[in-house]
């Protein structure tokens, strides 16, 4: 690791004034993705701004119809949220098969969101459940909040606070975890809304991160059930391949991911 | 047996220290005046290292020297050495290519070090590193086995053509094609044995410290065997005479092999420990674990076997690429041929055999021995074999094992090996049982109905363990003895320090030596200590691998346990005015047999000691050692059936049960011998399923980290179910055979034969990752 500086924000306005105040600062929640980056002198950022202590960023809140995870709350925390469990059991259920448990304990959605690995599990949940993401100055819509890999429409120095989802009428997820890292192979999240609107997403199969899955949307938009899917055919074209799973076998995955998913939401 | 004594499951004595984080690894051990070392490695495959500009870094903070290849070779350190000689077909040597410790021209392969840079601290060191300018000048690199032999391909070594370490051969050609050509049935097989990175959790490091004033070096290392290392070190690379190198090994986090071999950084450290005259520290990250511990496997083979009319095998032939990497490890040379083809012959009656061996140079990481060494190859192979021949003859793959089983001992096979005893219908038996054989296709079936694809799969391995004996290795070209030495110090008071010249990284040495202790003399098994891992306290010993600590090791221990009882027997039959002949040792007592009359052990190790009253012409002290070289390798061997589940739509594999029934002759601690065996099935399972080294065409590495190496994980892995059957090993007088390696040599071949059996196709290379067996199942 390079020297650098630590800084535990107390506040977010103190997070974004020590952020601006810094030559090349870089906030810090969980640690699971910029700490290893870290260690393997692949990022030098000059400062770190621990944002995970914050308080008005920790939490699972329902109210309504929506449900709001704040951004520096633990994966662990969101998985045994009665809050969540009762709202969006879906959502509980993704974020308890999230990596392993020390991920979990560390992990938090707003560093995983501000990553965007394309593998990454909440972008699926995001995208399918037309979430809002909350900063320290906006409010965006999750389809304009992912930008393609490890990019996001997120400024610099803009802080998450809070992800709020809309409550769904049904919603199911399914992930093939990567044998080595556990990230999605392909993971799949199906939902219905309140006003009947099918959205389904993919996370870990797409060359360009997460993505809707029109074709499979149309056919539970008819007929919601696995077996709706059984003759929607994915394309091998512009997915991922790698040692662990070939573009055609994504393909497939998707499919089989999403049947899943609609019979887990029932 | 008692509470303490052989068979007793007695709770690990180490592990206390362990689990409280009071484990002494070299990394804790901090010496006065320490520097630390980063190495600057290789990003490329293969290239020329034009030059070396080290000023800037110099010039850093904390930065007390920057060393190259070129300054070792100036300094005359020895080339890295390969203990094994093995001759190819030709008459002719391996083709062994120089390895110097950092390569002052040439770099091989990712990883390999060019420079090493001294500082005040690790960080600084790796600072220091990035400002260290290597012009290199890439060369066409090949990964690829069978593209390495083509002509036309990147040459790595002067000294090999063709990239062919060697061309060697085993067996009876003639008597190979007579049989083919009689044979009734062929059955034919290619497999790919996949290269494994071992991943000890400790990674490997090494202190060196330089004693100007006595011209003397200690060095703290990663070592299964440190007196192995000295003598290498002494010996061939001319850094330290024996007598002034002391090298201690103190605890070391799991090795499987990758620790045997003694490797640059610690030739290096010793190196510049003298030459910048403080001590110098080097600690492995996981990247350098991934890129520098010698790898494992790599064997690509084409096998042939000739099945007369009533199934009996009548032939074998095999034809084997085996990867070395870029350079030959310390052991290489031997690991695809004497510890491979050796036991082709699996549990088999074989009549005729030959197997034929070509080793090769590519621009990796370098190979040698990993759990198991050449005997998971074969097992894999054979055991693959006999199942596409069940399938290929329509028969039972239980029963086709069993019509070819060895049944009379001892059994010498057509490839050297002479099996001493085994009852393998016994293991076959017992694993049948516990999975429920018999109720299987209704199992099957009931699955089917779910939309599952059930499998079963039966292994049966064989393996030559307690490797020695060193005439017999010797004369196959192996340049060092495997006997091992023992020490047993009774002290004044009764205590016993048993030095050992086996060393423990995960094997349990502190509890079961001194089970053995106990059983023999009563005592219990906190009055003893085992001593192990430092060249200055224990005397000359050969290491632990190759499952061979309890067998020879702690024969040894026994050898000097009877010689320290027959003179303690002396001493009570003196002091107890008894004849010799009548003592006996109860309950840590040596009693007049037939009387009231004993002496506790202590008081005898006191009379040892004070010497006022000792028969007389008797030297005082009560100190025994013992060097024990056995006549025959051990050879355990039993039945492994694993049963799973795959789920069509993605292709993952579920275990629904593993079952093992191990022949490990005599055990010392039940407990200790199950946890050996857990740990060998899940690298076994490992290699099946998850775990796969890989480069892509250019050499460059594509698993450097566990992001994407998969290692197996506990959720990845079933309850294992296991038992023993029990013939005792005729070769040592514990009758013991060895645990420490089957359950990586047996469990592939259980996994990949019912994944097969599940899918209903045949070839399915390993690991069987869920996209390949997706892909199988799916394909035309
Ligand atoms: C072994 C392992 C397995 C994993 N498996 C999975 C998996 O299966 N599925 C999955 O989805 N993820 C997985 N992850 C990633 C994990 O979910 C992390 O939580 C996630 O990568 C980042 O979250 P973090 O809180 O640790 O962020 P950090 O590592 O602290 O930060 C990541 C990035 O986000 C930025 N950031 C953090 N918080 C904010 C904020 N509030 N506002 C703006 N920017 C912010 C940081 O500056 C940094 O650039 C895994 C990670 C590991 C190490």
């Amino acid at each position: 690791m390079y020297q650098t500086t630590y800084h535990r924000a107390s506040s977010v306005d103190e997070a974004a004034s020590l952020f601006a105040k810094s030559s090349e600062a870089k906030f810090l929640a969980g640690g699971q993705t910029l700490l290893p980056v870290m260690k393997q002198r692949l990022a030098g950022p000059s400062d770190v701004i621990d944002v995970a202590k914050i308080k008005d960023m920790i939490g699972v809140e329902a109210s309504g119809d929506t449900l709001t995870i704040k951004a520096a709350t633990p994966h662990y925390d969101v998985a045994t949220s009665d809050a969540a469990k009762k709202a969006i059991p879906a959502l509980a259920y993704l974020a308890s098969l999230i990596g392993d448990p020390a991920v979990r304990y560390r992990g938090t959605i707003g560093g995983s969101i501000a990553n965007n690995d394309p593998a990454a599990d909440y972008p699926a949940a995001l995208l399918a459940l037309d979430a809002t993401v909350k900063t320290n100055k906006r409010s965006i819509a999750a389809a304009d909040f992912f930008k393609g890999l490890f990019t996001t429409a997120l400024e610099d120095g803009e802080i998450i606070t809070a992800v709020s989802f809309p409550v769904p009428a049904k919603a199911g997820y399914s992930k093939m975890p990567h044998p080595a890292s556990r990230f999605a192979l392909a993971g799949v999240f199906v939902a219905q809304t309140k006003s009947g609107e099918v959205r389904v997403a993919a996370t870990g199969a797409s060359q360009n991160g997460v993505m809707r899955v029109p074709a499979i949307e149309a056919a539970l938009k008819t007929n919601w059930s696995p077996a709706a899917i059984d003759s929607v055919s994915i394309p091998a074209s512009g997915l991922l391949a790698d040692i662990h799973g070939s573009a055609e076998y994504r393909a497939n995955l998707v499919k089989v991911m999403a049947q899943r998913a609609v019979a887990a939401a029932g | 047996m008692g509470v303490e004594g052989i068979g007793a499951r007695v709770v690990r004595k180490e592990d206390k220290r362990f689990i409280t984080g009071k484990g002494r690894y070299v990394d804790d051990i901090k010496l006065t005046g320490m520097t630390h070392a980063y190495f600057i490695r290789s990003p490329h495959a293969h290239a020329k290292v034009k030059g070396i500009d080290s000023s800037a870094a110099l010039k850093m903070p904390g930065v007390v020297a920057v060393l190259t290849g070129k300054q070792l070779v100036d300094d005359k350190v020895g080339n890295l050495i390969c203990g094994w000689a093995i001759t190819s077909k030709d008459g002719s040597p391996m083709k062994m290519g120089a390895w110097p410790a950092m390569a002052p021209e040439t770099v091989r392969f990712v990883g390999q070090a060019v420079a090493v840079v001294i500082a005040e601290s690790k960080n600084l060191a790796r600072d220091a590193a990035e400002a260290v300018v290597v012009d290199y000048e890439e060369l066409p690199a090949v990964a690829d086995m069978h593209a390495a032999i083509k002509t036309g391909a990147p040459q790595l070594h002067p000294e090999a053509p063709g990239n062919q370490v060697y061309d060697w051969v085993i067996g009876d050609e003639g008597a190979v094609n007579a049989a083919f050509s009689k044979a009734a049935n062929v059955v034919k097989l290619d497999v790919t044995n996949n290269r494994l990175a071992p991943n000890a959790m400790e990674p490997r490091a090494a202190i060196a410290d330089y004693d100007a004033a006595e011209e003397h070096f200690t060095l703290y290392t990663t070592s299964q065997n440190p007196h192995v290392a000295r003598l290498v070190l002494s010996a061939f690379y001319n850094i330290a005479p024996e007598h002034k190198l002391r090298v201690i090994a103190p605890d070391v986090g799991g090795g499987f092999g990758s620790k045997i071999f003694i490797y640059p950084e610690e030739m290096v450290a010793l190196w510049a420990s003298k030459k910048v005259g403080r001590p110098v520290k080097w600690t492995g990250d996981r990247t350098e674990a991934f890129l520098t511990d010698a790898h494992g496997r790599d064997h690509i083979t084409h096998a042939e076997m000739a099945f007369d009319a009533n199934n009996k095998i009548i032939g074998l032939r095999v034809k084997t690429y085996a990867n070395f990497g870029a350079y030959m490890s310390l052991f290489s040379s031997s690991v695809p041929t004497y510890l491979y083809a050796t036991l082709l012959s699996g549990q088999y009656n074989i009549p005729a055999i030959h197997a034929e061996v070509i080793g090769v140079y590519t621009n990796t990481t370098p190979v040698d021995a990993y759990r198991g060494a050449g005997r998971p190859e074969a097992s894999y192979l054979i055991e693959r074999l006999m199942e596409t021949a069940a399938r290929q003859l329509n028969v039972d793959p239980a029963q086709l094992r069993r019509t070819n089983f060895i049944t009379q001992f001892p059994h010498q096979t057509p490839v050297i090996m002479a099996y001493d005893t085994g009852d393998f219908n016994a293991s076959l038996d017992a694993a049948m049982k516990a999975i429920d054989y018999a109720g299987f296709p209704a199992r099957k079936a009931q699955a089917k109905s779910q939309g599952k694809l059930r499998g079963i799969g039966v292994s049966c391995y064989i393996e030559a363990c307690g490797i020695a004996p060193s005439k017999a290795v010797g004369s196959l070209g192996a340049g060092v003895g495997l006997w091992e030495s023992a020490e047993v110090r009774v002290n004044p008071v009764g205590t016993i320090e048993i030095l050992t010249g086996s060393h423990s990284h995960g094997q349990g040495h502190e509890t079961t030596f001194c089970q053995l202790v106990a059983d023999r003399l009563g005592v219990p098994i906190s009055q003893v200590s085992i001593v192990h891992g430092d060249t200055d306290k224990v005397q000359f010993g050969m290491g632990t691998y190759g499952s061979r600590s309890a067998a020879v090791g702690l024969t040894a221990i026994l050898k000097a346990m009877e010689k320290v009882e027959s003179k303690a027997k002396k001493i009570a039959a003196h002091a107890l005015e008894a004849s010799e002949a009548d003592i006996v040792i109860e309950n840590g007592e040596f009693k007049v047999t037939g009387t009231d009359k004993a002496i506790a052990f202590p008081m005898v190790a006191l009379a040892a000691y004070t010497a006022h009253n000792l028969p007389e012409g008797m030297e005082p002290g009560l100190k025994e050692s013992a060097f024990y070289d056995p006549t025959n390798f051990t050879f355990p061997a039993g039945a492994y059936i694993c049963e799973l589940e795959v789920d069509p739509g993605t292709g993952k594999t579920s275990f629904i049960n593993f079952v093992a029934a191990d022949d490990f002759g005599r055990l010392i601690n039940p407990m200790i011998v199950e946890g050996q065996v857990h740990g060998g099935l899940a690298q076994g399972i490992g290699q099946a399923l998850l775990e796969h080294a890989i480069y892509d065409a250019n050499g460059q590495p594509v698993t450097a980290s566990f992001m994407d190496y998969a290692m197996p994980r506990a959720d990845d892995l079933p309850s294992f179910n296991l038992s023993h059957t029990t013939t005792l090993c005729p070769g040592n007088p514990l009758g013991i055979k060895g645990c420490g390696e089957a359950g990586a040599i047996g469990a592939s071949a259980a996994v990949i034969n019912a994944i097969t059996d599940a899918i209903g196709k045949n070839n399915l290379e390993m690991p069987a990752t869920p996209d390949r067996v997706w892909r199988t199942i799916h394909a035309a």
